[in-house]
């Protein structure tokens, strides 16, 4: 019964988008606030038609209640609760239904939020919002229906993989979710103004929140994704440049660029062309990304289902409604007031500059991941397209990208003063070079490139600092005037200051990792050792251990360092009872920022003692490579509670006193 | 499906960097550190998506013997890939060669990152000039503070 609710509150969530497109395109037609507001209660309805689908879904997933084809396909009743609940989303039907949740969710947070909004352009927007609502509703519905019922279920679910179990790959879908389809207000907003044809510094005022908190939420998303692939998969690496990491990375790059133009156009009304274009580029990257993932045009390690009806009906989408915006745009841009001038040294200068090394960056990423596929369908020719490609084409971009970065906060808008900005950044330039340095005096062996990587990531650092200490103008004027503009500093310095930060750490983290990481690998007996980057790392047991579902073998592994005693670690190399699948549990020790990472191999029989393949990897400064992106992502969070952005404020400001 | 099809897939996967099983290896250090840099370079051509450095496929496990004996042998990298090349096609390298085919390839991110500044020096040129009104503007300004005064 349950089951019948959800689907037909699916039904209806369709149909009241449709009413939602047809009350808001009316509305601005005829100028009428009732027919606005007619279409905004549909945006609402659409939005709570939806969660009761997915309330209806997650809860025949609690009882699994495997007469809904999708329970019986992708669960089982000894899934522990959440993954159960968790398991409304690992299905394709069920992601699906996520993204109408999170598309419909946003619909709706337009719809009750935007009462700033000019009024032409809130209708525009939600009817647009209303129209992407349709076309993928109308997708889950008649292709991808969760709520499908079996004729004769199933006793018991087909489904029950363990490795699945882990907190990070079940929370980071909503947050990656919410992340992609956030950027869809965007889209509509952009879609909106070019219809109005209005780009102006108000409109990218309310496009920055919405571009904020999908650029955040991406970020956690894929940070969640990486650091799972990390200790999960047992290769102690963490990014792969897999198309289906590519799919997730393109839209963040786009939205990151996005929140810097739109910074132009609010500030200075320049560049409105090119921020509706980039609005319109980073939603599109989203619906590409759900495409690529769910099509299996490409192979990935992440071998997602392959269902070439599916994926033709999501490239039809993806191809009409990003066609459409853009064919809007071709239309309507060239009539768009081009904004204000500025001088080759100035903000804006710096701001597109990061704006063309994010697009050239994101253009690499994009060929990387299509180019094998159109090089293929041409010639017939296959290649491969692998992380060297990308060191080599996105290393020295994003190197440039950085190598400016700090220079932009330091610039006045409009025309800046260079050697000013030079002087200021003098000690920070100092402090990188100095690390980068020390970095050669300690790290063995020398490399230069990962020299050059530690001073990019120091100069981040050292940069964000410097900016901070101009701005409460620290050693220049007495301590106590410096401590109160520090506590006055807005909210959107301090997420810009925080982002920024957070990039420095991270590219330290990626590059101590990458260029410092020691690896060993060894078949011991027990009571046999390997050394890795200055541990001793004894085998001094393997016992077998009966899991609920899987047998493994359990190491423990003790590891010493000049005869003192580091830490323990259990890694288990696990074998599922069916298919035979052996999966390994990676023991980690934390030592300060950086990681022993130990594996348990496979069991080799010799003609001595058996023995075990035991692989260690020594991962200096892991840990900065996830603590980065949540600081950025937390710079995000903070700007978008800054007072100027909080949607309303600007009314309530309006009135009279 | 999706996760239970990667799943299925992180099987083959979870039990990685078998190139660094000791019982493969050479014993001149020198050569196994030219030869895991080859690795690095060469696709499992039975995986997803993965260098045979990492795969734990049978064929990863002869194509990392294939190399390590010709490293062995003294051939440059050079000609190991052609050799590689020759006989799996274009494919199996993950680096893709510099060649007619792939300009697009190697060339793209830079062409955009070129044709951006391009963009924004002929901005920064045209904008420099016209800091004046022009002569249509001029006429437009006109018109409209003569439509407004009544």
């Amino acid at each position: 019964m349950i089951a019948e609710i959800g689907a037909f509150a699916l039904s209806l969530a369709l149909a009241l988008s449709v009413v939602q497109v047809g009350l808001s395109a009316a509305a601005r037609w005829r100028r009428s606030v009732v027919l606005a507001a007619a279409g905004e209660g549909a945006a609402i309805g659409a939005f709570l038609a939806v969660a009761t689908a997915f309330a209806a879904l997650m809860h025949a997933f609690v009882v699994s209640d495997f007469s809904v084809a999708n329970v019986a396909a992708n669960s089982h009743t000894e899934k522990p609760l959440l993954y159960r609940v968790a398991g409304t989303w690992g299905s394709h039907e069920g992601s699906m239904l996520l993204w109408c949740l999170a598309l419909t969710g946003f619909g709706a947070a337009a719809a009750g939020l935007g009462r700033s909004l000019p009024r032409g352009l809130r209708a525009l927007t939600v009817a647009t919002q209303g129209l992407l609502g349709v076309v993928f509703l109308a997708y889950t519905v008649f292709a991808s229906n969760p709520l499908t019922r079996l004729d004769r279920p199933p006793v018991e679910g087909r489904s029950l993989n363990p490795l699945l179990q882990d907190p990070a790959l079940a929370v980071h879908p909503p947050f990656l979710y919410a992340g992609y389809v956030g950027l869809s207000v965007v889209f509509s907003l952009a879609v909106a103004a070019l219809i109005e044809g209005r780009v102006d510094a108000a409109w990218a005022r309310w496009v920055r929140p919405w571009a904020l908190a999908a650029w955040s939420l991406l970020t956690v998303g894929i940070t969640l994704g990486s650091f799972w692939a990390y200790y999960e998969l047992g290769w102690g690496g963490w990014w792969f440049w897999d198309p289906v990491e590519n799919a997730s990375f393109m839209p963040w790059l786009m939205a990151a660029a996005l929140l810097h133009s739109a910074m132009v156009t609010e500030k200075r009304g320049a560049l409105p062309g090119w921020t509706v274009f980039l609005a319109l580029a980073a939603f599109s990257f989203s619906m590409l990304g759900a495409f690529l993932v769910r099509s299996g045009v490409l192979t990935s390690v992440h071998a997602f289902a392959v269902d070439p009806t599916r994926g033709v009906l999501l490239l039809a989408i993806l191809g009409v409604t990003s066609g459409l915006g853009f064919a809007l745009f071709a239309w309507r841009a060239p009539r768009l007031a081009p904004g204000g001038a500025f001088a080759p040294i100035s903000r804006e200068s710096a701001l597109v500059l990061n704006n063309v090394l994010l697009a050239a960056a994101t253009a690499t990423v994009l060929l990387g991941t299509l180019y094998p596929l159109i090089r293929e369908a041409l010639t017939g020719e296959p290649i491969s397209v692998g992380p060297p490609y990308f060191n080599l084409t996105f290393g020295p971009l994003m190197g440039l990208l950085i190598l400016v970065l700090p220079v932009g906060p330091l610039l006045a808008w409009k025309r800046g003063d260079g050697h000013a900005a030079a002087r200021r950044l003098r000690s920070a330039a100092l402090a990188a070079a100095a690390f980068a340095l020390l970095g050669l005096a300690v790290a063995s062996p020398a490399r230069a490139a990962g020299l050059v990587g530690l001073g990019l990531g120091a100069w981040l650092i050292a940069g964000a600092a410097a900016e901070t200490i101009e701005r409460i103008r620290l050693f220049r004027v007495p301590a106590r005037d410096s401590l109160r503009r520090l506590g006055g500093l807005p909210r959107g310095a301090w997420g810009m200051t925080l982002a920024h930060l957070g990039l420095g750490i991270f590219v330290l983290g990626a590059v101590f990792e990458t260029g410092w990481k020691a690896e060993a690998a060894e078949a011991l007996p027990v009571g046999g050792a390997l050394d890795v980057g200055g541990y001793h790392v004894a085998l001094e047991s393997v016992r077998p251990v009966d899991g609920p579902n899987y047998d493994a073998d359990q190491a423990v592994l003790s590891v010493t360092r000049n005869g003192q005693p580091i830490c323990r670690a259990e890694p288990e190399r696990r074998t599922y009872a069916p298919g035979g699948q052996t999966t390994s549990e990676i023991g980690l020790c934390y030592r300060g920022l950086s990681h022993l990472y130990l594996v348990l191999g496979e069991r080799r029989e010799t003609a001595g003692p058996p023995t075990w393949l035991v692989r260690a990897y020594w991962n200096p400064w892991a840990s900065l490579i996830f603590a980065g992106p949540v600081v950025m992502a937390l710079g995000g969070l903070v700007s978008l509670s800054d007072r100027r952005l909080r949607l309303g404020v600007g009314r309530r400001r309006e009135r009279p006193a | 499906m999706r996760l239970q099809g990667l799943l299925a897939a992180l099987a083959g996967v979870l039990c990685l960097a078998a190139a660094s099983d000791p019982s493969e290896r050479l014993s001149d250090p020198a050569q196994e550190a030219r030869a895991r840099a080859i690795f690095h370079d060469v696709r499992c051509l039975v995986c997803q998506n993965e260098s045979i450095d990492d795969s734990e496929a049978e064929l990863a496990h002869d194509l990392r013997q294939i190399v390590r004996e010709q490293v062995h042998a003294g051939r440059s990298d050079a000609e190991i890939k052609r050799f590689l090349t020759a006989r799996y096609g274009e494919f199996v390298l993950l680096t893709p060669r510099l060649s007619a085919g792939n300009i697009a390839l190697w060339a793209g991110p830079f062409a955009v990152a070129l044709a951006g500044l391009g963009l924004l020096l002929a901005r920064l040129r045209s904008r420099a000039s016209d800091a004046e009104l022009t002569e249509a503007e001029l006429q437009r300004l006109g018109r409209l503070s003569s439509e407004e005064a009544p």
